[in-house]
């Protein structure tokens, strides 16, 4: 745990920007893919009930 | 067996099948995408070259790998679809497109935010790039011409000739650092005999490969039966589905 | 036939006319798809002063002379040649004795390549530093392998 609060690690030796930025897209795009079916499920079951 | 195979492809017992098996692809991809990415983040030792970038590896090659692997099973979903006119083929096929487009557009990015710390350049036009690029398109192309049809059934099989033609960039993006020289190094992961990488390093790459690999069969097995929602719309499977959500949101607002 | 055999070998021969169209076009455009010539391709063949070209190798062990803060010349070799590089900017941090880079830039009449880019161009091998006398040569040097020949009169052979 001592490491979350090493700056050192954050840093990245420097490449902070490169690493977290590629880590932060890939994890959006991933909850992208997780949460888009879902919610396109509940519109179509509800579409067709209002009908 | 035939009979078998046909009670699986119909959709309400796809659609059953895909509702119990995906928990558990998608837990399983969360337990190694969180222990490959913590230990690739935290406690793999730094590259002797590229210090902390080298770190970039762990969400680039396991976006780039299933990029060809989820084009390859569209591929083939599409010769199934043309030839034995199987609704779920076409179902899977468009259910893919996404997931892929979404994955090869990470390793594109995630590749530019490596490669211009390390190489110096976001992007060169050499040919694992650039076909790389290509892939992303046809998936879009699949995508917008799905979309460009109002019958879903022809759409699907114009798509699925698309596919199949675009299936020749496959073998190209993956052996073009083989084939023709390029600023991209070559492949760490298929690489026999000589040492690629340290075992502290391989460890976590081989976990978020094998989690990445879950989580897009999650991810196209829920746009999956999506797909077979919309199209069986009217069914008797689909309509006590949808009396069961409207049960569940009347609870649920209670 | 049925009407389902009859797609079949539509297909198949959709899939076979596109390996024939991909193997034809893969042999006439491939030198065009390289990305880089070697020091060995510039030895074999006269490239046309200033014409854009360009060379991928490694840079020699103790050929690198900075004159100022940007100023650099350096010998380039792939497994079998050399050529002289000067350079005047920025270096990617990667770059180093023992490295390999890709220089864009072009032939001066004194047959020393003149860059305005350079880029480097590591492997696909990662270590800790304290495993990576695995991966080099006494020297420090990479392996030259990855520079291949556009006009395939080298490399390869030597590992």
């Amino acid at each position: 745990m001592s490491k979350l609060l090493d700056p050192a690690f954050w840093s990245m030796s420097g490449y902070a920007v490169f690493v977290w930025g590629s880590f932060g897209l890939t994890v959006a795009v991933y909850l992208w893919n997780w949460l888009a079916p879902q919610r396109r499920r509940r519109e179509i079951l509800e579409s067709v009930t209002e009908e | 067996m035939w009979t078998w195979f046909h009670r699986l492809a119909s959709p309400p017992s796809f659609y059953r099948l895909a509702e119990r098996l995906a928990p558990w692809l998608g837990a399983a991809s969360l337990l190694l995408l969180l222990g490959g990415w913590i230990d690739g983040l935290m406690f793999a030792p730094a590259d002797y070259q590229q210090k902390d970038a080298f770190r970039i590896i762990y969400v680039h090659v396991p976006t780039a790998a299933v990029s060809l692997s989820l084009y390859s099973a569209m591929a083939v979903a599409g010769v199934v679809a043309v030839i034995w006119r199987i609704k779920l083929a076409e179902c899977a096929m468009m259910a893919i497109a996404p997931v892929g487009a979404s994955m090869t557009a990470v390793a594109l990015i995630t590749g530019m935010l490596w490669g211009k710390p390390m190489w110096g350049a976001y992007w060169v036009w050499d040919a694992r790039l650039t076909s790389e690029l290509v892939l992303l398109f046809l998936y879009l192309g699949v995508i917008g011409l799905y979309q460009a049809f109002d019958d879903p059934r022809a759409g699907a099989r114009a798509c699925a000739l698309l596919a199949i033609v675009g299936a020749v960039n496959v073998p190209i993006v993956k052996f073009s650092v083989e084939w023709w020289n390029s600023l991209h190094q070559g492949s760490t992961l298929l690489k026999m005999g000589k040492p690629t990488m340290s075992a502290a390093m391989a460890g976590p790459l081989y976990a978020a490969l094998a989690g990445t690999m879950l989580f897009c069969a999650y991810a196209v097995l829920r746009r999956m039966q999506n797909e077979l929602l919309v199209r069986e719309r009217g069914t008797r499977w689909v309509g006590e589905l949808q009396r069961a959500q409207a049960v569940d949101d009347r609870s649920a607002s209670v | 036939m049925t009407k389902r055999q009859t797609r079949m070998v539509a297909v198949a021969g959709l899939i076979f006319g596109l390996g024939v169209a991909a193997a034809l076009a893969f042999t006439a455009f491939r030198k065009n798809m390289m990305y880089f010539y070697t020091p060995s391709d510039l030895v074999a063949h006269t490239v046309p002063e200033d014409a854009k070209i360009r060379v991928g190798g490694l840079v020699v062990a103790g050929t690198v002379l900075r004159a100022d803060d940007l100023d650099v010349r350096f010998t380039l070799a792939d497994c079998e040649q050399t050529v002289p590089v000067r350079y005047r900017g920025i270096l990617p941090d990667l770059f180093r004795e023992g490295q390999g880079i890709v220089a864009t830039g072009r032939m001066a009449s004194d047959g020393a390549f003149v860059a305005d880019e350079v880029l480097a161009k590591h492997d696909e091998n990662y270590m800790p530093p304290d495993l990576k006398e695995a991966l080099t040569t006494a020297d420090g040097r990479h392996s030259c392998a990855p520079f291949k020949s556009v006009t395939g009169a080298s490399p390869a052979v030597a590992g």
